[in-house]
């Protein structure tokens, strides 16, 4: 009874702070958001101000061609190469930061791995595309140390994308892991290696367990945006450039096709959602 | 008596404010345009304000289809709005804009007779466009890689150029150049499984697929193309304005031309101001200062583009009676064509990768 009390006075002044959170949330998410599902079911576009009827036909459309398929299955698979290349170097650089470096020297590499998040994400982009293409920076300075000729043009390329997208959400990564690897208390790893651990098996049965919450949290934060995403493939891919988000946004920018658009982005929010439904019980386990 | 003069006092100065507040506003022209396209030079925004007492307040769009969402969404907000003559007849039927008063617009009896008399524009003897501008869509080559410049569309085919060829992500462009590799008319494709073998071959050429003027001349500038499809007016702008060594090609097999024209939308507030913005547009002294700083595409103006220079690009190249042969006009398509236009130029992306 007593507990009940608490727990409901508890609510009520939890309101007022959490009121304008939701209330953001309702009028600049959620409500944008039942349009979409509302256009996503519709022949045409009210806006257009052409008749229309309620529709199943903009989420038969996906099954009916291969096409969007095809270029779903490259997006997910353009989604695990990413994450899997932000953990190959984001998280051996939030060991470092957490657990190496102290002082002066840990502000100025953190400050080093953020600096990225506070650049628009356009720039960032079109400095790759300085970079790497043929007789750019990349292959002007590799060509100048290098006492033989290569030749380096990777802007316009699969590979182009993923160092572009990497690049970008690489952050995430690095500060989820260190957050995690910070809260390790030091005096486990050290009585793992009295106890005659090797270094290695510290690692993989202390410190990568430890830090799982952590690395899962930034798989989740890029691999979701990154199967969505539009603007790097477009820029930095070239021919190979195509995905399913670019072709979201042709819909939506270059036929006026919102419903069509609308459709194919909830296919893939449950796609995406299913995914992570299915990991979650073996990422739980692994946490 | 201090109540009533007080009242009236109060009453004259809401009068005179409101009479302000409407005089501000209806000196105001809205000017609805793709951005860096002639109508927001400031210098040319200067000389009409100055001129005309007028102020002008620029928006810009990227796509056609923005600019109708935008004139659907906001009516009443804009007073001159620039549509390519294509959609004329869609934003008419859509009742988005209203008929022109050519008799207010001094420079429209100068426009050629068979651009102010298009049908794409003059509905039931109605006049809802302006012809203003018009250029192609043809080819533009790196002058470092050709010795000659090549004559035939054929050369984007070439092994030669292999991966270092151009084309723009945009699906009815992309169709309707096919089409015209295919020797068929643009506007009444009839083997439509033609256009898309034609194309299937030209993907693996392609380096990557162009959105902006800014794109070209970066790839140009850096050496990495040789050719590739380009409107004309860029193609001058990236030679006389960014001293880029592009050259535009108008193919033996044709060219797509496109027809650029100024609109009134319904409820505009200034119709006056915006007569006068778009005389100001079509003006001889302006299109000729236009070229000549910036580079432009083909004045709908006979007077205005006698006004420039004997060898002006503008005048000697697409003034040519035989290349006017050559190029067929955009004619408005229907959105399910865009849409089917938009499904073939997606599988082709996709086949490609």
């Amino acid at each position: 009874m007593a507990a009940q009390t608490a727990s409901r006075s508890g609510l009520k002044s939890a309101l007022p702070l959490l009121a304008p959170a939701y209330l953001w949330l309702t009028v600049a998410i959620f409500l944008p958001l039942s349009a979409m599902v509302f256009f996503s079911f519709m022949t045409e576009l009210p806006l257009s101000g052409k008749p229309w009827a309620f529709t199943l036909g903009n989420y038969a459309a996906f099954f009916s061609q291969s096409l969007y398929l095809t270029l779903l299955l490259a997006s997910l698979r353009l989604g695990l190469e990413v994450t899997l290349w932000c953990i190959v170097i984001g998280y051996p650089a939030a060991y470092v930061l957490a657990k190496v470096l102290k002082g002066r020297s840990r502000e100025a590499i953190f400050l080093l791995v953020i600096l990225p998040f506070w650049s628009n994400g356009l720039v960032r982009i079109f400095s790759w595309a300085m970079v790497l293409r043929e007789g750019g920076i990349l292959d002007t300075a590799l060509n100048a140390v290098l006492p033989f000729k290569i030749n380096i043009d990777l802007m316009y390329s699969y590979p182009a994308v993923i160092i572009g997208l990497v690049h970008s959400y690489v952050p995430y990564m690095v500060l989820t892991c260190y957050l995690t690897l910070q809260a390790i208390d030091d005096s486990l790893i050290e009585a793992g290696r009295s106890l005659g651990a090797s270094r290695l098996q510290v690692l993989k049965r202390v410190i990568i367990p430890l830090s799982m919450p952590g690395l899962v949290a930034g798989a989740a934060l890029i691999f979701v945006p990154v199967v969505g995403s539009f603007m790097e493939p477009r820029i930095l891919g070239g021919r190979t450039g195509t995905f399913y988000g670019t072709i979201i946004e042709d819909q939506f920018v270059a036929v006026f096709n919102w419903p069509l658009g609308a459709a194919l982005s909830f296919i893939l929010l449950a796609v995406v959602l299913v995914i992570l439904a299915i990991a979650s019980p073996v990422l739980k386990r692994a946490a | 008596m201090r109540m009533p003069d007080l009242t009236a006092l109060l009453t004259a100065t809401a009068v005179f404010t409101s009479a302000l507040a409407f005089a501000a506003q209806a000196d105001e022209v809205h000017v609805l345009n793709w951005k860096g396209y002639g109508a927001d030079e400031p210098w040319a925004v200067a000389a009409f304000e100055k001129a005309t007492g007028n102020k002008v307040v620029n928006d810009f769009f990227n796509s056609e289809q923005e600019m109708l969402t935008k004139i659907r969404t906001n009516p009443g907000l804009y007073d001159v709005v620039m549509i390519n003559a294509a959609f004329n007849d869609q934003a008419m039927a859509e009742k988005l804009i209203q008929p022109i008063d050519t008799s207010k617009l001094p420079n429209y009896a100068d426009i050629s007779k068979d651009k102010a008399s298009s049908p794409m524009l003059d509905h039931d003897g109605k006049v809802y466009g302006v012809p203003w501008v018009w250029g192609l869509t043809a080819l533009a080559i790196n002058e470092k890689s050709f010795d000659k410049p090549p004559t035939s569309i054929a050369e984007m085919w070439n092994p030669a150029h292999k991966g270092r060829v151009v084309i723009r992500d945009d699906a009815v462009e992309a169709v309707q150049f096919g089409a015209i590799a295919t020797g068929q008319n643009i506007n009444d494709i009839k083997d439509m499984d033609a256009v898309k073998t034609k194309l299937t071959s030209l993907m693996p050429q392609i380096k990557t697929f162009w959105s902006s003027e800014n794109d070209w001349n970066q790839m140009v500038a850096s050496n990495q193309i040789d050719i590739g499809t380009y409107w004309s007016g860029s193609a001058d702008r990236a030679k006389t304005h960014f001293k880029l060594p592009v050259s535009l090609v108008i193919p033996q097999e044709g060219a797509v031309a496109w027809l650029d024209a100024f609109s009134i939308p319904v409820g505009s507030k200034n119709v006056a101001g915006a007569q006068a913005f778009i005389n100001y547009m079509i003006d001889p002294k302006f299109y000729v200062e236009w070229v000549t700083k910036v580079g432009a595409p083909v004045s709908a103006n006979t007077k205005a583009v006698e006004a420039l220079p004997e060898d002006a690009f503008n005048r000697k190249v697409m003034g040519d009676p035989e290349v006017a042969k050559r190029i067929q006009f955009q004619a408005p398509i229907t959105d399910k064509q865009r849409e089917a236009y938009l499904a073939l130029w997606q599988q082709l992306k996709v086949d490609v990768k």
